[in-house]
């Protein structure tokens, strides 16, 4: 895999999740009734920043659980390899607006199991989507309502989402497969 | 790993398969604890549970264990069945196969059956229990058991105690045990050993006392006694003196130490009325109701790996 484009440095994703956080406190007109859950495994840290965010800006506290969607999942039995990790939502989100975060939103699959996910728990009074980056790409019709940043890619790119609590550093890059070169 | 395979015995049991089971046992241990518990992981599988000999909890734990994970669970049993009416095992199985199951739970009387079965049928087979030979999914819920309150198994001291012929929970958990670095001692007297009794390798004790200060996990056996064709032990006198834990022996366990039975327990036997009935700190080293709890959760996460 090579590094095709920069796209994001620590001190861009800082400024976006700023921005997003203002933008959710404007949406819903405060930061009452509002709770977080961060999908596995970098929607958790970023949903962790932007309570971080909205706690220092409104002198609140906002609760923010972990979202991990392995058994909504449509695509068992097709290879993929049950990497589990451990849903905690600790409060009710009965008529909450509940703030959904990921880190890429792409075909949209992952979201529609998180949507399924988040139901079981309660019925909230909304779910709105973060995603840092949207690549495009959707297979099914889900839109985020915060971006980070909208980034065309073609369908044999990768979108790299570093974050410093689980890879020590802050960076969005496009990455794309290495040609391969012609027998010879 | 796991995908697609059968599970009849420890043995065929890879210590990394047993680390993935229980690593991710603790996602299914949460899917109980919520209001609504049951995800679609398994949607449209099919399950049947195969009961030659009966069973309450075995049987209830994997039923409960489809269903919060949405596969369909059909139970078949000996006495309510053609088998019955004198068809043979292997057309009943023929019977089940025909209708497009994903995966068969058996429990028979006799050892060895659920391996033929595994041998025939083309689907994963799990074996929840076969005459005195294995019941490893009972030995897995053991183990994280054991996993969540030591948090590691190397140097754990670990004693079971009491029929050790005839127990195959005993045969499992001994073996598992043992893959996974815990120290086993066996308590019993020489008519309730088996004779291959190397073949486990372990310190063999005839007195509970013996172990009760030193173990950090006492296993209690049930005593089999549908599975004891002449009477094998003189008296329930004679069995509490030596290998039943009363309230005395109890309070001699070392701090952070526990109890584990597979159930049902015979009061009085095995474990005395007053153990059984006891609060406070002393109940505190009693794992017997989390052992059926995890065991839900092991066997999702066991039908989860296995068919997805």
């Amino acid at each position: 895999m090579m590094e095709k484009a920069f796209i994001l440095n620590e001190d861009d994703i800082d400024r976006v999740l700023r921005r997003i956080s203002h933008e959710i406190l404007e949406k819903n007109k405060g930061s009452e009734n509002l709770v977080f859950v961060g999908l596995h495994k970098r929607g958790v840290y970023l949903a962790n920043r932007i309570v971080k965010n909205i706690e220092s800006f409104e002198g609140v506290k906002i609760k923010a659980g972990k979202l991990d969607i392995s058994f909504y999942r449509d695509d068992i039995g097709h290879n993929i390899k049950p990497d589990i990790q451990i849903t905690d939502i600790p409060f009710d989100i009965k008529d909450k607006n509940v703030i959904l975060v990921d880190d890429v939103l792409f075909t949209g699959r992952t979201v529609r199991a998180a949507l399924d996910a988040i139901i079981d728990f309660g019925r909230p009074r909304s779910i709105q989507l973060v995603v840092l980056v949207d690549r495009g790409h959707r297979e099914l019709p889900i839109r985020a309502d915060y971006v980070g940043k909208n980034l065309p890619t073609a369908l044999d790119e990768f979108v790299g989402v570093k974050l410093k609590e689980v890879d020590g550093i802050d960076s969005v890059v496009v990455l794309e497969k290495k040609r391969k070169r012609n027998a010879e | 790993m796991l995908s697609k395979k059968s599970i009849i015995d420890i043995d065929s049991l890879t210590v990394e398969e047993v680390n993935q089971i229980l690593e991710r046992t603790d996602s299914f241990l949460e899917v109980s604890k919520r209001d609504v518990k049951k995800v679609p992981a398994l949607r449209g599988k099919t399950i049947v549970n195969l009961f030659f000999e009966p069973s309450t909890r075995t049987k209830a734990s994997f039923e409960i264990a489809a269903k919060r994970l949405s596969a369909d669970i059909i139970n078949f049993s000996a006495s309510t069945s053609s088998l019955k009416k004198g068809e043979s095992i292997f057309d009943t199985l023929k019977t089940i196969l025909a209708m497009s199951v994903d995966l068969i739970i058996v429990r028979h009387n006799c050892s060895g059956t659920v391996k033929l079965i595994s041998e025939i049928a083309d689907i994963p087979v799990i074996n929840a229990g076969d005459g005195k030979y294995q019941h490893p999914t009972q030995a897995l819920l053991d183990l994280y058991t054991i996993k969540k309150r030591f948090n590691n198994f190397k140097g754990l001291k670990a004693a079971v105690v009491g029929d050790i012929i005839n127990s195959r929970v005993a045969r499992s958990d001994i073996e598992l045990f043992k893959k996974m670095g815990i120290d086993i001692t066996v308590v019993a007297p020489s008519m309730l050993l088996p004779d291959n009794m190397d073949y486990y390798a372990a310190e063999v004790k005839n007195c509970i006392d013996d172990v009760i200060e030193d173990a950090d996990i006492i296993y209690m056996l049930r005593m089999q006694f549908e599975r004891q064709d002449r009477k094998i032990y003189p008296s329930v006198k004679e069995y509490n003196k030596f290998l039943s834990l009363n309230a005395g022996r109890l309070k001699k366990m070392k701090q952070g130490s526990i109890v584990m039975h597979p159930g049902p327990v015979n009061r009085g036997i095995e474990i005395s009325e007053e153990v059984m009935n006891a609060s406070g700190e002393l109940a505190g080293k009693l794992e017997i109701e989390n052992q059926v709890t995890n065991g839900v959760a092991v066997r999702m996460a066991l039908l989860y790996l296995i068919l997805s």
